[in-house]
């Protein structure tokens, strides 16, 4: 992805958070915001990272930007309409 | 005590099961899918659901009677997947299959025939499933149900390579596939395909992000594709993997691969062919997977090949 700084509305950090709550918080706090604007997430790798984005992307949200941190991700999710 | 064991094995009995009174053998009722229990003159009477699946309507009709005709009120799931009710007596047989014929219910089968295939939910309602398990199920019971063979013939349908349905234990199992393809154009190199493969196929380039994609180790279940937040993996081809010979019980045998990418369309194909050759050179009570290990498996590959010719994946065919 570009290293254009994209905007954010809200993060979670949902290290050490198992399959599916982290999917679950991700899409709670998602339907709180409004169409367009971005949320950051940050996930473990392994299970969470396998798991989560296909279930965002199912959802009809978009990964705008992806960041490996060490042993985790930062993705930032638009929400979708 | 054993009383009703000698009646299993040897009286006969005067039943009618479609059409006039006959005399009737305990054993030649399991074609019907009627099973003898352990309890005098009772039986286990097991339905046709192909897939597992039932719509609620018929579910409560079948309910109302396996509540009229069970002595017990009991039914249970069967190992593939179909309703059985339990206690039957054998008496109660033609009502009960006429009474199930008014709600579009029939009766399974049992013995040397193919049987009523199993399937997961597939791509319906499932987010992992590749193929219409469902579908297909329903197409291999109405071609095919009953046909007689050497020994029993069981298939299954599953929708990606977790392989839900067992096709490695089936004696006929196909498991839906997807061949990914990687497009450069629609890539940002965000490397999220990476940590998506669980089989390690895919690593990110350290430089651009981009995916270095070893095909020797993708099992095609379309986990990149998934994931890829720009659309740069896309489906390739569906199909099914096919895998011949494998059955459970006191000697469990592993199937084997025989087709990567059977699309679809084939998979009627498949089936009757694959039956014709068991009947051609299956012994009696022997299963397919036996048959093939004493006559040669490359024997069954050379009688297959007008369906599983060209049916690879694209990385395989360039290769």
């Amino acid at each position: 992805m570009s290293d254009t700084d994209i905007k954010t509305q809200a993060t979670l950090d949902l290290r050490g958070v198992l399959c599916p709550i982290n999917f679950v918080k991700t899409k709670l706090k998602l339907e709180t915001m409004s169409p367009g604007e971005v949320l950051e997430v940050i996930l473990d790798s392994g299970d969470p990272i396998q798991n989560v984005p296909k279930s965002i992307k199912d959802e009809g949200h978009k990964i705008v930007e992806v960041k490996r941190e060490g042993d985790s991700f930062r993705l930032k999710v638009q929400r979708g309409s | 005590m054993t009383d009703h064991f000698i009646e299993d094995k040897s009286n006969k009995v005067t039943v009618s099961i479609e059409g006039p009174a006959q005399k009737m053998d305990f054993n030649d009722l399991k074609s019907g899918g009627f099973i003898k229990q352990k309890q005098k003159d009772l039986f286990t009477v097991r339905l046709r659901c192909p897939g597992g699946k039932l719509t609620t309507d018929k579910l409560v009709e079948i309910s109302k009677l396996a509540q009229k005709y069970s002595k017990k009120g009991v039914v249970h799931l069967s190992y593939r997947q179909s309703l059985e009710i339990l206690y039957v007596d054998y008496k109660d047989f033609n009502a009960l299959v006429a009474d199930l014929e008014k709600v579009g219910q029939k009766v399974a089968s049992c013995g040397p025939r193919v049987r009523v295939p199993t399937a997961c939910g597939g791509c319906e309602y499932n987010p992992n499933g590749l193929t219409d398990t469902q579908g297909l199920a329903q197409m291999v019971d109405e071609k095919f149900f009953g046909t007689p063979t050497p020994h029993k013939f069981k298939t299954c349908f599953s929708g990606c390579p977790i392989d839900c349905s067992r096709t490695k234990e089936m004696d006929l199992g196909f498991q839906g596939v997807v061949d990914p393809v990687w497009v450069e154009a629609d890539c940002t190199g965000c490397t999220l395909c990476a940590p998506a493969c669980k089989e390690g196929a895919i690593e990110s380039d350290p430089d651009t992000g981009k995916p270095i994609f070893d095909p020797m180790k993708c099992i095609y279940c379309g986990d990149c594709i998934r994931a890829c937040p720009t659309e740069a993996w896309k489906a390739g081809k569906y199909g099914h993997t096919v895998r011949v010979g494998g059955k459970h019980g006191r000697h469990p045998m592993e199937a084997k691969e025989v087709c990567k990418f059977l699309p679809d369309e084939k998979v009627a194909d498949a089936v009757r062919m694959t039956v014709e050759w068991y009947n051609a050179n299956g012994k009696r009570g022997e299963r397919i997977g036996t048959a093939i290990e004493r006559v040669g498996l490359e024997n069954y590959l050379k009688f297959m090949e007008p369906v599983f010719q060209n049916n690879q994946s694209a990385a395989a065919a360039q290769g």
